[in-house]
């Protein structure tokens, strides 16, 4: 069944093929191997994207702008699928449990998939709807009252945004009604892209402040990201890798999407201040907020939110050059973030707390663990030669371009934000050395292969980016407008 | 197509109907009244669905229909109310907010709805624009009503009603792909959100429903 579909869906179903076998698998180490062959089976395929030609099919299209978000969402689905086989006799699953959980992140693999390949703008919200229920399922798979209450937050605050975002997709639909008729062409984005600049400008703006909303929520932004740190400091940790580096994106890639439609036409308000605005909000607010964190995930978690915000800011300026550097944060981001939570997963086992204060003094106990750890934090800092460095750099210099004034409050969030995280290495890493809790659970050297490995693609997205990568970013630069 | 036309007017009575509901769902204290109210919104809502399949001539709005009817007027209702036995909450929930302010706020919201609606709206057709306004009203107070209630079956059911806002939205414009695709996706969602406040109490992990009882697992402290 599967062999006659064309390759976008493949890329959407065999997860979910292999979320319904291993929704059927009781034994934990076939599941965490099964989970591991589907992740490198998806990546495989999903370098065939490469050779497809770009532009619409049906209810999807094959373009610059989510190629290089597809790809990266299943290499790092494939490396948390190895991390997550190294890590999952630590979490203490029974039958039921493991089989959820399972099923929940190769669910979510397919819908995030979905969500970035559509073209179809309501085929787009369906997408992020089964990726906020999937999530909401690896969220809560522990059953410890955190956890619940961290997934009810997630449910009912991502329930109203979603809820939102299709009010948004009906009014967009409304907007195009005129010149598309009937047929499922009125929700193509392409279509829509094409005849925005017929449309009625304020049907469009209602439309956009909905989609924006609805979407800006699942992305993270202030004052709509209440439920993330709770998500990530309770779910699984290899759940926190996936959330930080791939719903996040694929609802930010929803936002673009939208705003890209919206900009097309010129009578509209522009588009670009409120994700400014948005954005200059997430990166405040999360710089401060780093500086009171205790618990380590919750801190990382902050780290998304000021990311997103950049991401957004990025992507509100407009323009190549500030699209590029958008997108290559949200690659960056998503690289360095997920090594992260690799590196303090396993130093959180270790400890048997995620408290930053009792994972203190890592370097002198674990000398591997330890400066993998700082090297990803300090990534995350944006720190260079990594890529964060290289996004921030460009995002810096195209504001200073274009509105200096927003630049001051814009610098004050990175470097308070970086200052938070360097004080936060130095405490993880460097400080007053403890012993471990927990006896070491064994784990083989082979689990870090994940960090390493996302350090070393940050690193060459920094400094060293390769010809065909770099047109093919500069291209997708070209397509939010 | 205008006032004093049959499919124009029946259109509008439903549409008017589901946001007299709306108001009645936020001035009740009753739980099992609140469920009782949203089982009248989710029929409501189901005979304006076939109405603008018969009107649009669109008979997949049939089945939205049949779908709304059968979930909302009947099988939601139907488990709140075991829910709300098994959990005896035949008493008053006070909404954090006080009755007065919430209907003032209420109007406010609507009046906003209908602001925002009507100007920018001047090119579609009348049916379409009346109807996006009375359904961003029973969206916005949907959303009213998540706020002002601590009860966390209440706000289920202020997402259940925000729920409905959209799809009599959806149903309104004429010819929208998708649309009984979409509104079982989002029915799918309740339903989960529904079988999770089943499944917590089930395990009984918190005494009551109550999300304030939540706040101290956050974890913030050193």
């Amino acid at each position: 069944m599967l062999l006659g579909m064309p390759l976008p869906w493949l890329l959407v179903f065999l997860p979910w093929v292999g979320a319904i076998a291993l929704a059927l698998l009781p034994k934990e180490r076939p599941a965490a191997l099964l989970n591991i062959g589907v992740s490198a089976l998806s990546l495989l395929l999903a370098l065939g994207l490469l050779a497809v030609p770009e532009g619409e099919q049906g209810w999807t299209r094959v373009d610059a702008l989510n190629i290089p978000l597809l790809l990266l969402g299943f290499l790092i689905g494939l490396t948390t699928a190895i991390f997550s086989a190294g890590d999952i006799a630590a979490e203490r699953f029974d039958v039921l449990r493991l089989r959820a959980y399972h099923a929940a992140f190769q669910g979510f693999m397919g819908a995030q998939a979905l969500a970035l390949l559509a073209d179809n703008m309501g085929l787009m919200w369906v997408a992020i709807e089964i990726a906020t229920l999937a999530s909401v399922l690896m969220v809560a798979v522990h059953g410890t009252p955190p956890a619940i209450e961290a997934a009810w937050k997630l449910f009912i605050l991502c329930g109203v945004g979603i809820a939102l975002a299709l009010l948004g997709t009906i009014f967009l639909y409304l907007a195009a009604q005129p010149f598309v008729g009937h047929g499922d062409s009125g929700l193509s984005w392409a279509v829509l892209q094409e005849l925005a600049g017929q449309c009625d400008p304020g049907v469009l703006n209602l439309a956009f402040v909905f989609l924006l909303v609805g979407y800006g929520t699942k992305a993270g932004l202030v004052p709509l990201h209440a439920w993330l740190p709770d998500a990530e400091a309770e779910g699984p940790i290899s759940i926190s890798a996936v959330l930080s580096g791939l719903l996040l994106n694929a609802a930010l890639h929803a936002v673009i999407r939208a705003k890209a439609i919206v900009a097309a036409h010129p009578g509209t308000v522009p588009p670009g201040p409120y994700l400014i605005g948005l954005g200059l909000a997430s990166v405040l607010l999360a710089a401060f907020a780093l500086w009171r964190r205790h618990d380590a995930r919750r801190f990382f978690a902050w780290s998304s939110i000021q990311h997103m915000g950049l991401a957004a800011i990025a992507f509100g300026l407009g323009g190549p050059a500030a699209n590029l550097a958008g997108l290559l944060h949200m690659l960056g981001h998503s690289l360095c973030k997920s090594a992260v939570f690799f590196g303090l997963g396993h130093a959180a086992r270790r400890r048997a707390s995620q408290k930053i204060a009792d994972i203190s003094g890592l370097i002198a106990t674990h000398p591997g663990l330890g400066w993998g750890l700082a090297i990803a934090i300090g990534a995350v800092a944006g720190l260079p030669p990594f890529a964060l460095f290289a996004s921030e750099y460009g995002l810096l210099t195209e504001m200073v371009g274009r509105h200096w004034w927003l630049s001051l409050p814009l610098g004050l969030g990175v470097l308070v934000a970086a200052s938070a995280k360097l004080h936060t290495l130095q405490l993880l890493c460097f400080g007053e050395r403890l012993p471990d809790v927990a006896p070491p659970p064994g784990a083989p050297a082979w689990t870090l292969v994940p960090l390493w490995l996302h350090l070393a693609l940050a690193l060459v997205l920094g400094m060293a980016l390769p010809e065909a990568a770099r047109a093919l970013l500069a291209a997708a630069a070209g397509i939010p407008g | 197509m205008t006032f004093g036309q049959l499919p124009y007017d029946v259109a509008h009575l439903l549409g008017g109907c589901m946001l007299l509901l709306s108001f009645v769902l936020l001035y009740q204290r009753g739980v099992a009244a609140v469920v009782n109210i949203f089982a009248a919104q989710g029929a409501v809502l189901a005979a304006a669905a076939a109405w603008q399949g018969f009107v649009q001539g669109a008979p997949q709005l049939y089945l939205t229909a049949l779908i709304a009817f059968a979930a909302k007027a009947v099988l939601i209702p139907l488990a709140l109310r075991i829910l709300i036995r098994r959990l005896d909450l035949h008493r008053n929930v006070e909404p954090a907010f006080g009755i007065g302010p919430s209907m003032i706020a209420g109007v406010a919201l609507v009046a906003l709805a209908i602001l925002v609606v009507l100007p920018i709206t001047a090119g579609s057709r009348a049916i379409a624009r009346e109807d996006l306004a009375l359904a961003l009203s029973v969206v916005l107070l949907g959303m009213l009503m998540m706020i002002t209630r601590r009860n966390a079956i209440l706000q289920v059911v202020g997402l259940m009603s925000l729920e409905n806002g959209l799809i009599l939205a959806a149903v309104g414009v004429a010819g929208m792909p998708l649309v009984v695709e979409l509104s079982t996706a989002a029915l799918v969602m309740l339903l989960l959100v529904v079988a999770g406040v089943f499944v917590f109490q089930i395990r009984e992990r918190f005494d009551t429903v109550d999300t304030a009882l939540l706040d101290p697992h956050r974890g913030e402290r050193p």
